[in-house]
């Protein structure tokens, strides 16, 4: 929804003159001129430069999970507060795709106290997320798809209550740092009336100008992560991660599952090389399975060493974690984190393990099963948090994100 | 100055008057839709007492048009105001012969500008709400738009008309503007 260029130049000058205006509206003492309304071209001469380029937000699905994974991401989980019902969700819905759409597209908030930093959007998307508290505030219960429901336990987690639950979701990513700092900013301003932030995970990957997109990422561990990946445009990818049966509301969805493992590298620093390969049944160097030699070469679990045992082991992470029906398979859109080091020099690094599936317990349990079950790699991960959410579909443009389940 | 007559002219008041308005009434109007549009209006959450909308006027004509006054169901008494320097303080008080938008240009509402004051909100304003407004022009058409309610900062301060002694921030004045908190 584009709006006419002088409205648009008008709306940052008057937001500009919100910030400093703000203080000389109510407060006489505060001797602070209103702004001239007035004002240079919106984005400065910055329509060139990378942090222009936007994601579309309205759609058939929402941004942010077919979309390229920008450099940055935050998750935020929150708790309705208890007063807020189905009429109160509806408000905040709109309020925050309002904020999302034109955050997005590099347009200051409704009221946005700093409209500077929205004019380089750099491909920021915020997508929304219900978790079952959810849909039991807005009365519609029955229709939580079991989908939505927490992952049962498994005998590897060590969850943590401030990285586990929430009613909504807010996954906001952009390529730039100081943008994302802004619309996380400004879209939690109209959620808290309605909303306790529950937990706030941040994260990160090498970024379009580190490496090419498209190419695998690595982890904290060195490791490629999500070689076996469906690729977004490939009717593949459209089967494993958009809803297409099931609640009417969710079509064109899908179900977020968010864990956060963390990283145990002092002792995976006491590995050697050759058993970090193992444990995973790749090379670290070019991710190549260890039956092959470039990292898209399928891996030959059959194959056997000069011993008579397989060169992949029965308990190595890429078997246990093998799909071998694409539908089945499910969708990773990882950040690694780093949240600083203990006094001793620990770091606190792991992976948000972001998967995308059209049905959680059909594809996403039978692969975390297999992998609690007996994986080599557990001994140096640990499942910390663990967040389910139902992902609605995208919105019109004069629509807004949740109106297909709440009106 | 009285707000809401639709057609009517309105006289400007001294500046210090509180203004007393109806709401709109169902009398017939030419609507000035075409004429002047109001684009991303937004109003203050409250719980009660004072508030105030924002957003820009867009002129569509090629002459020049003034908004002479605006009512809407939440607040009997809307005042259009103004933020002016008066002896070195900004003060807000009533815009005098209302607020003029140039031939074919836009006007700003925003908080330490123009914007429209609701003096006293009966029911509170709250975020996500869409609350109805409507304008009066000068030639006696109006304009009627809906603004969503947005929790902004600001707001705990003492507003009093035609008053400007500054002083402390916490004191609690006969007008209150208490907007800071707000319920989902």
């Amino acid at each position: 929804m584009r709006e006419p260029r002088l409205s648009r130049r008008g709306l940052l000058a008057g937001g500009a003159a919100t910030a400093v205006g703000a203080l000389a509206a109510c407060a006489p003492d505060q001797a602070v001129p209103p702004v001239a309304p007035q004002a240079a071209p919106a984005s400065g001469g910055l329509e060139g430069s990378a942090g222009a380029a936007t994601e579309p937000f309205d759609g058939v699905h929402q941004a942010g999970i077919a979309t390229a994974p920008q450099t940055y991401g935050v998750f935020v989980g929150l708790d309705l507060r208890p007063e807020v019902d189905r009429e109160a969700l509806v408000r905040m819905m709109r309020l925050l795709t309002d904020d999302a759409r034109r955050l997005t597209q590099g347009r200051p908030a409704l009221a946005d106290t700093e409209p500077e930093l929205a004019v380089l959007p750099a491909r920021l998307t915020v997508t929304f997320g219900f978790g079952p508290g959810f849909l039991t505030a807005a009365g519609l219960a029955d229709r939580s798809p079991e989908a939505a429901a927490p992952l049962p336990a498994f005998a590897i987690d060590k969850l943590r209550k401030e990285w586990s639950g929430g009613d909504l979701l807010l996954q906001i990513c952009a390529d730039d740092a100081l943008t994302l700092a802004h619309a996380l900013r400004m879209i939690v301003k109209d959620a808290r009336s309605f909303a306790k932030v529950r937990w706030t995970q941040r994260g990160f990957r090498r970024g379009a100008y580190t490496q090419p997109a498209g190419m695998t990422q690595r982890n904290v561990m060195g490791q490629l992560d999500g070689t076996v990946n469906p690729v977004p445009g490939t009717p593949e990818f459209e089967r494993a991660v958009w809803v297409s049966d099931g609640p009417q509301w969710l079509r064109g969805g899908t179900t977020l599952v968010l864990r956060r493992i963390r990283a145990e590298m002092e002792t995976w620093d006491a590995v050697d090389r050759i058993g970090k390969e193992f444990t995973v049944g790749r090379r670290l160097d070019n991710g190549a399975p260890l039956t092959g030699r470039d990292e898209h070469d399928d891996a030959d679990f059959e194959k056997l060493n000069a011993i008579g045992f397989p060169v992949i082991s029965e308990q190595a992470h890429i078997r246990r974690a093998h799909v071998t029906d694409p539908n089945l398979r499910i969708f990773r859109r990882v950040y690694n984190y780093d949240e600083g080091l203990t006094p001793e020099g620990h770091a606190d690094s792991g992976l948000l393990f972001a998967s995308y599936q059209a049905d959680v317990s059909r594809q996403f349990l039978p692969i975390q099963r297999r992998l609690a079950e007996a994986d080599l790699l557990n001994e140096w991960t640990t499942p910390i948090g663990s967040a389910v959410f139902a992902i609605p579909p995208g919105c019109s443009p004069g629509g807004w994100i949740g109106d297909s389940l709440l009106t | 100055m009285v707000l809401g007559g639709c057609g009517s002219q309105s006289a400007p008041e001294p500046a210090t008057a509180p203004g007393v308005a109806a709401p709109a009434t169902a009398t017939p109007s030419a609507t000035a839709a075409a004429a002047l549009t109001v684009t991303d209006p937004w109003v203050k959450t409250a719980k009660k007492g004072m508030s105030a909308a924002f957003g820009t006027l867009v002129n569509n004509t090629d002459a020049e048009v003034t908004v002479v006054s605006g009512v809407s169901p939440i607040s009997p008494v809307i005042e259009l105001h103004e933020v002016v320097d008066s002896e070195g303080k900004m003060i807000m008080r009533p815009k005098e012969g209302g607020i003029v938008i140039p031939p074919g240009g836009t006007h700003q509402l925003q908080p330490g500008g123009d914007h429209i004051m609701l003096m006293g909100v009966t029911e509170a304003v709250k975020p996500g709400a869409q609350i109805p407004f409507t304008l009066t022009l000068k030639d006696g058409r109006t304009v009627e738009f809906t603004a969503v309610g947005k929790d902004f900062a600001g707001g705990k301060e003492d507003y009093r008309p035609g008053m400007h002694k500054g002083g402390d921030k916490a004191e609690k004045g006969d007008k209150h503007m208490d907007m800071s908190e707000s319920h989902g």
